[in-house]
Order: C-alpha cells, then structure tokens, then sequence
C-alpha cells in the first residue's frame, strides 16, 4: 500500500471534469469521466503548455482550452490530427477515494 | 371530423397561389375543388408575350401540371366555368349543370380585356390580349396576315406588338395619348422608348382616336375619329382590363369596379373571399402579379383560420417584357408641385433616369435603358429612406456607393441581403443566396423551383443568374445541404433544437438518448452547443451544465496564454465613479495584478491573475459593487457608449442614460455567441454603434436601431431595422431582438452570419410586423432573465464551485487520510 497516497474523495472531482493536484514539483489533472473512471496526467499540453485540467472531458479524452487538442486520458497521445503525448501516473479508486501512486509514474513518451 | 369544402373558382396565378399557400398552412383542412374556364391547368399569364415573341413555348410556362393537382388531393375541372353561385344554400352550377356544394368560397375569376365597344368590334380578326386562346389566334393570323394593329400603347400592347412584328406581321400601334405607357412612363422615357422600337420597326399613331373597325366577314381596317384610316388584318384590343365581376354581381355580393374585399381578402359575404385581378381592395385593383401573390398569402392564411394576416395594399413597380428593351418604373413618377427631381440622361447611350424626391424620399423612379439599380430604388422607396446622404450619387446607382464597378456580378453582389430580387414573388437577395449555398443549387431551374425567384415574370433572370455566379462562383455553395453538429451526430443544429422545443428534451442525457448520440457523452464542439440550446430554451428548468461549459464560463474569466485569467468588472454603460476606479486600484494592488488595459468594449481589464485567486479577488470586487463583466462568455458583453449629451454639444437624447439601461436589461444573458452593443448620441456615431450587434444611434427625432453588425475577422455594417420614439420601445425592440437571436441562431453563430444566413426580412417580419410577436419574444427575454441575472462572482465568492478554484495538494490529503 505504501506507494499509492490518497489525493481525494470522488465525490470531490465532477463528473466529465477534473481537479488540479500540486506536488512539490508536480502540476498534475486529475480527471473522472461520465462512467467514473479515474485519470491523472500530467497538467500540461504538449501544444502550447495548456492547463488540461481546464479542458471539456468527453468520453476517454480531453480537449485542450487553448487551442482544443484533443488528448487520450488513457494513453496520454494526442489524438489525430495532432502528434504528440502527456505523462500519465497510475490512479485507482477504492471505496470512493482516490489514489495516485508516482512511483509507477508511466511514461508514454 | 370530414373536411370542410373549399371551392375556389378561377384556375388562375392568383386563385391557385392562395391555395399552394393554404397548402402550406394546412393542407389537411379542406377539401379543395378548382373549376377553370380554360382547358389548362394553372399557367403563367405573364409569360403570354414570350410565348407570342416565340420565345417560350405553351408548356414552358404551365406552373402546375395536373399531376400536381391530383398530388394534392384537388379535383379539378377545366373547360367547365361556374355559371352560378347561391349563397343561400352554398352551391355552385357550372355550366354544364354539375351542382357541388361549399363552406368557404374563393373567387378568383381575375379580369377580361377591355373591348372598346366601337362598330365592328366584334368582327373576326377583332381579339383581346388576356388568355392562350388569344395567343393562338394571333398566332395563326400573323402565319395568314401581313396588317396588325394593336390599339393601346401601354404595358400589354406593346408586348403584343412586338410578339406580332417577331411573327413577322407589320405592326402599328394605336395610342390615345401622346405618351406610351403614360401610366409608368414620363414623356422623356416614353420617348425614349418610342424611338427604340420604331428602330426595330413598330409603326405608331400616336393621339389616335379609334372610331370603327372596317370590314364584313373580317376585319379589314380601322378608321379614327378625324376620318383617317389604316389596313389591318388583325387588330388587338389591348386598352386595359376589367375585373371580371359578372358572377359575383349575379350572387349579390357587393361590387364596384372590382368585387369589394376588406383587409383580409373577405368579401362581403363572410364565406366568400376574392383574390387576384378581379378585386377591388380600399380603392385599387391591381393588375400586376406580385400584389395578387400578396393578397393570396393573406387569403390563405385567413382560410387556414390563423386570423393575422392583413393586406394593406401594395406599392408596385413594372419592367416591359420586350427583349433588348430595359425599362422600369414605380410609384409616383411624375412629379408634383414642391416635388424635386434628379434625372441622368444619356442620349447617346440610351439611357434615362429620374427619381421624384419629396421631403428627401423616393416618391418614384423611371428607368430606361439601364435599370439593374431598379430594385434598390424600389427598395428606398418602400421603406421611405432618407436619401439625403446618397443623394449626390445616388443617380449612378448603388454600386457607386462602395466599390469601383466590376459589371454585372459585383453590382449584384454589392446589392444588400434584403434587396428584392424578384418583385414577382417577393424573393431577395439573402433568400436566394441562401438556397443556393444552403441547398447545394446549381442551376437556374433549381433556384426557381426553391425560391420561386424569376418564376414568375421571369424579368430578373439575369439577376438570379449573376447571383447564381456570384454564389456558387466563390465556391462556397460547395456546403453539403445538411450540416450536422459534429461528429457525434448526424442532426443539425436545427433538428436538434427543434427537437429540444417539440419533443421536448430538457436534460443532456434525454437530448443523446433521444437523437441517438453515437458518442457516450458528447464532445468539446457539441456539448456547449447542446447545453446552450438548454439554458436558452427551458431557463429555470434546465440545471445548467458547468462541464459542459467552455473554462471560461467555468471559472468566469477569460483564460490567457499562460493559464492565468483575466479579471473585467462590470461597469454599466461605462459609466463609473472614482470609488469606482479607487476599489479596481485596490484589488489590483492587492492581488499583484501584473497588467492592467481598457478594453475594446470600455472596460477594464486585469491581467495575470491565478486562477487560486479568483474567488477572492471576485469578492473585494463585489463588496464595493461589481458584478461580473462576462468579457469572456458567449453573453451579453458590454453596451459601449459616447460622451452623451450631458457633455458633448452635439449629443441627443440620453444616450448614456439608455446606454446604461440597456447593459441593466441584458447582463448576464447566455448567447449563440459573443454579444454586443453600442450607443451613439448622435449620428456620427462615436460608441461605432453600426458594428455591433444591436447598435443605437440617437437622433433629435427618436432612435434608429441597427442590427448584425460586427467589427471582428469579417467587418459588417450594421442593417438598419427601424426607427423608434421612445426609450421603452428601444428596450422592448432590443429585448425581442436578442431573443429572437438566442432562439432562431446556431451556437457559435454571430448575428452578422445569422442575419445574412436567415435575412433581414425574417428579422423585420418577427420583430416589426408581427407586433404581438415582439411583445412575446420580449416577455421570453425577461423571462430568462430572472435565471440569468445571477452574479456568478458574487455566487463563487460565497463559496459555490469551490472545487473549481481549489487545487488538490497531496500532503493536505496524506494528513487527512
């Protein structure tokens, strides 16, 4: 259990949204979708830097609000017909919290 | 419940255009019965003298076959006229002794040519000009004859001559007066006119009497009142027309020299309405098409039993259907005492123009030999137009007013959305564009079967054809006919609010269910639209979407490059007060605002401001009286004003004073797009009320109200809507209008667009002619209000949305859980 750390309750994320989570050196998006699946990226379009925690959520993805690239919340890749990709960390949900676990920081780069 | 029985008497342009009308309205109300005189269906009349020139054939210009009558469930009967109507037990007898009985009557038995009853009129070789049985018998005269006399030199007559001299017979006109078509043209044009065709080798008599057709078994000549004479084979009878009120007199409705009608086409038997050429509606009848066309789509609506329809008479304008020959005239061309007017003459090149002007207003216009800005004089003329600024130019048309002249197409495509096209039918310029980049048209066939444009007299063909190359020429006709949303759907914006209002949808998830959405929720492009279209149509029962938001409707401010917002308060017609600017400092100082600018609408704007910050920053700024300035919604932004007549020496009314009463009216309202407005004090305009929105400049008289301006990727000046005389009516127009904009636009559209894609003409029917419609739509508006009016900064400076502003922070969590 010792990697995964608690970082919010669902019910404190909207559904088709997303929080803003801050780290010591981190700014990561934490998103829940309308089915209620959990996603953490890394808070930051390849584009232009764009905040992707401030984006629409819509099925699997999320579109930028600087310039709508659109990006897979599972995969971390900009989806066509931009080319790109957004760190993505391992979130889980259990018993209606939300853990983040950095260690298992996946990188689809 | 059986039908009711609607018998319509008269198979002519008039009576059938109420009943494509009716149709339209209520096609399942009556059962509808045609009975005609001819043997055809309904043809086109006007078109008679093309086919006489040789130009068209008969066929061509039949309008309704009679597959379209059996199509619409209409019995017909041609060749078979009413002999009778009892209005006591509502039967009609034909000729041939069939009884058939109604519960509404339409009369439209239009009107016979004028026979001038002089010895031997009824001689053979002696015919009118009026129906396609004429036509034939000219025809075969000129294939047997050399000598034709046409007697009258007006509209009618000439279009005969000069289908008989096509037919190689040589032609004479007679004429009473010493003007050819003395009733839409002046001396000099007449003259004009007059040399022309003699070049083309039209005899003319002119101030000839006519005193006896010659002849035993056929017409053999004519001789005048001064003992003269002439040979003639065939004469044509072409001295006007009288409305053909023979059955009407003989049932006892009342007639004078037409069947009288009031203002909705009723005569004075209630079940008996009358249009078309056989009327005679508060002292005029008509014989032109485009006024029966008027008074049919009154008709039908009042035979539908809608019951707001009202004919208030009509303002015509005529060209000659001779080809090479340009001419048009309308209203009141000769001038009276105190009347000034403006004439161009040209001899040379044939060309004559001039317009009567009384108290700076188009009163009338002839035209010959170059008429292409006819429709725009009509135009002015209409809508009483103070011409006094155009008046220097006005006379080279209205190319001249913008643009170097490119011939043809650009003169047309320089016309405005609302200029008349087609006078037949009522169809201007925005309608036909619209169909043809709208429905994909690429012919003219195509055009004329959507919009009816030159499908009547066929005169503006030419237009409609430079308009068609114009249109499709640029390539933007290439839009499919149907423009779904987006991806996620196969509906269009139209369909899916249409289906928000009928079926009727208020939440998203009814909206996906019900018109199968292919995606689980949406997307950025389609959401916004759809929770728009919500908010708009149920305000107070749809639960606004934040998620369905763009962020900066979110967070309630306009986000920046680097991720910060922009903070702009509220000032309400830009008026503000030193404390005012003293609370704005503060905030700035406090917050560190790294950069702060007046807007382009008037306001002020504070840059870089972390989103953390918001909430706080919001409610210093609303505890010293601001609301939100939504300078980053699609809403009602700000209403920019001029120095006002408190200051300025030139200012008029209370320009800042309505400035303001007009932000108080519509802050806070969701729009299809960004909104705004301006007002002026006086007409030169300082607050550029002619590029926004809703624009009002303030005049000494009243306001004038400017609508679908926009100073954005694609400049557009304001269309003038109207003028009013009060600031209670700039407020109910101004609340109609934006709501008539919220209902009718698509998301993402702004009124410029919207305005050219649904013309000013629906923009003037729904908020100018349709009173109690204004009223309705300004009620709705107010309606939405009470829900809009929130300030959603005083709201999220009092906690609401407070996860929206509040970061997560992973060592707070770890410590609570």
């Amino acid at each position: 259990m010792s990697d995964w750390i608690a970082i919010a309750k669902l019910d404190e994320i909207p559904p088709m949204g997303a929080r803003k989570l801050l780290t010591e050196t981190l700014e990561i998006a934490v998103f829940r979708t309308g089915n209620d699946e959990v996603f953490a990226l890394r808070d930051r379009c390849p584009h232009r830097g764009g905040p992707l925690s401030q984006g629409i959520v819509h099925g699997d993805a999320v579109s930028c609000p600087l310039h709508n690239w659109k990006i897979d919340l599972q995969s971390g890749e900009v989806q066509g017909p931009d080319d790109g990709c957004v760190n993505i960390y391992a979130v889980k949900v259990d018993e209606g919290v939300v853990y983040l676990n950095l260690a298992q920081a996946e990188s689809a780069a | 419940m059986s039908k009711q029985k609607l018998i319509l008497i008269g198979n002519g342009m008039a009576g059938i255009r109420a009943v494509e009308e009716l149709l339209k309205l209520e096609p399942e109300m009556y059962e509808i019965t045609v009975f005609g005189a001819e043997p055809h269906p309904n043809y086109n009349r006007i078109m008679l003298s093309p086919v006489l020139a040789g130009e068209k054939t008969i066929d061509d210009i039949v309008l309704n076959s009679r597959e379209w009558y059996t199509e619409n469930g209409i019995n017909l009967h041609t060749g078979d006229p009413v002999a009778e109507i009892d209005r006591i037990s509502r039967q009609v007898t034909t000729a041939s002794g069939n009884t058939l009985s109604y519960d509404r009557l339409l009369l439209a038995t239009g009107s016979n040519p004028f026979i001038i009853p002089v010895p031997g009129h009824e001689l053979p070789g002696v015919v009118g000009f009026r129906d396609i049985r004429d036509v034939e018998m000219m025809l075969e005269s000129a294939r047997q004859y050399k000598k034709a006399v046409v007697i009258g030199g007006g509209l009618l007559g000439l279009e005969a001559a000069n289908g008989l001299m096509k037919n190689g017979m040589d032609v004479t006109v007679v004429h009473l007066m010493d003007i050819l078509m003395e009733r839409q043209l002046d001396k000099p044009a007449a003259e004009l006119l007059k040399a022309s065709l003699a070049e083309s080798g039209m005899n003319f008599l002119m101030q000839a009497e006519t005193a006896e057709i010659l002849g035993d078994d056929r017409v053999r000549g004519v001789r005048f009142k001064d003992g003269s004479k002439i040979e003639a084979d065939l004469v044509v009878m072409a001295v006007g027309i009288r409305p053909n009120t023979v059955l009407a007199q003989q049932a006892g409705l009342h007639c004078d020299r037409g069947v009288v009608v009031n203002d909705t086409l009723q005569t004075f038997d209630p079940r008996i309405y009358a249009v078309g050429e056989c009327v005679q509606h508060r002292n005029s009848c008509y014989g032109l098409v485009a006024p029966l066309f008027e008074q049919a789509k009154v008709c039908a609506n009042h035979l539908a039993m809608l019951g707001y329809g009202r004919y208030e008479g009509s303002v015509t304008s005529t060209k000659l259907k001779v080809t090479g020959i340009d001419l048009f005239s309308a209203g009141e061309f000769n001038e009276e005492e105190g009347d000034e007017t403006l004439v161009l003459q040209d001899p040379a090149q044939g060309i004559y123009k001039k317009l009567v002007i009384r108290d700076n207003r188009i009163k009338g216009a002839v035209m010959y030999g170059d008429t292409i800005d006819g429709t725009w004089y009509f135009q002015l003329l209409r809508e009483e137009t103070d011409i006094s600024s155009l008046r220097n130019t006005i006379l080279f048309g209205q190319h001249d007013l913008g643009d170097a002249g490119h011939g043809d197409e650009t003169r047309v495509a320089m016309l405005s959305d609302d200029a008349e096209i087609c006078g037949c039918n009522g169809v201007c310029k925005g309608d036909i564009v619209n169909a043809i980049s709208s429905k994909g048209l690429f012919t003219l066939d195509e055009v004329r079967t959507h919009t009816k444009a030159s499908a009547s007299c066929g005169s503006c063909t030419g237009l409609v054809e430079s308009l068609l190359a114009s249109t499709v020429g640029e390539g933007y006709a290439a839009a499919p006919s149907k423009k779904a949303v987006c991806a996620c759907t196969e509906h269009s914006h139209d369909e899916v609010i249409q289906a928000i209002r009928t079926a009727p949808l208020k939440s998203m998830r009814n909206l996906f269910d019900y018109l199968n959405w292919k995606t689980p929720d949406g997307c950025s492009a389609c959401r916004p639209a759809l929770n728009y279209y919500l908010l708009a149509n149920w305000p107070g029962e749809y639960q606004d979407d934040a998620q369905s938001r763009f962020i900066n409707e979110r967070a309630h401010g306009n986000i920046q490059k680097d991720g910060t917002y922009s903070v702009v308060p509220r000032m309400f017609g830009g008026l503000c007060t030193a404390n005012d600017l003293r609370a704005i400092a503060d905030v700035s100082d406090k917050y560190q605002v790294p950069e702060m600018k007046v807007t382009g609408g008037q306001r002020i704007d504070l840059f870089g401001v972390k989103k953390e910050q918001l909430p706080a920053m919001w409610k210093d700024l609303t505890a010293a009286g601001f609301v939100s300035g939504h300078a980053y919604g699609k809403a009602m932004r700000t209403v920019k004003t001029c120095a006002g007549k408190t200051w300025c020496r030139f200012g008029t009314q209370n320009s800042t004073g309505l400035g303001v009463q007009l932000e108080e009216l519509t802050w806070g309202s969701w729009m299809p797009h960004k909104f705004k407005l301006a007002v002026s004090g006086c007409p030169r305009n300082c607050a550029e009320a002619t590029i926004k929105d809703f624009g009002v400049v303030c005049v000494d008289s009243g306001y004038e109200l400017h609508v679908g301006g926009n100073g954005g990727i694609k400049v557009r000046v304001t269309d003038l809507l109207c003028k009013v005389e009060t600031e209670a009516e700039v407020l109910e127009y101004c609340g109609a209008f934006t709501q008539l904009y919220r209902e009718e636009a698509h998301y993402l559209e702004r009124t410029a667009p919207w305005v050219e894609r649904v013309s000013l003409n629906f923009v003037k029917q729904r908020i100018l002619k349709d009173e109690s419609g204004r009223k309705a739509l300004f009620e709705r508006f107010k309606y939405g209000q009470r829900f809009a009016q929130i300030d959603p900064w005083r709201a999220c400076a009092e906690g609401a949305e407070a996860h929206e502003f509040k970061p997560l922070h992973i060592n707070q969590m770890r410590a609570v859980s």
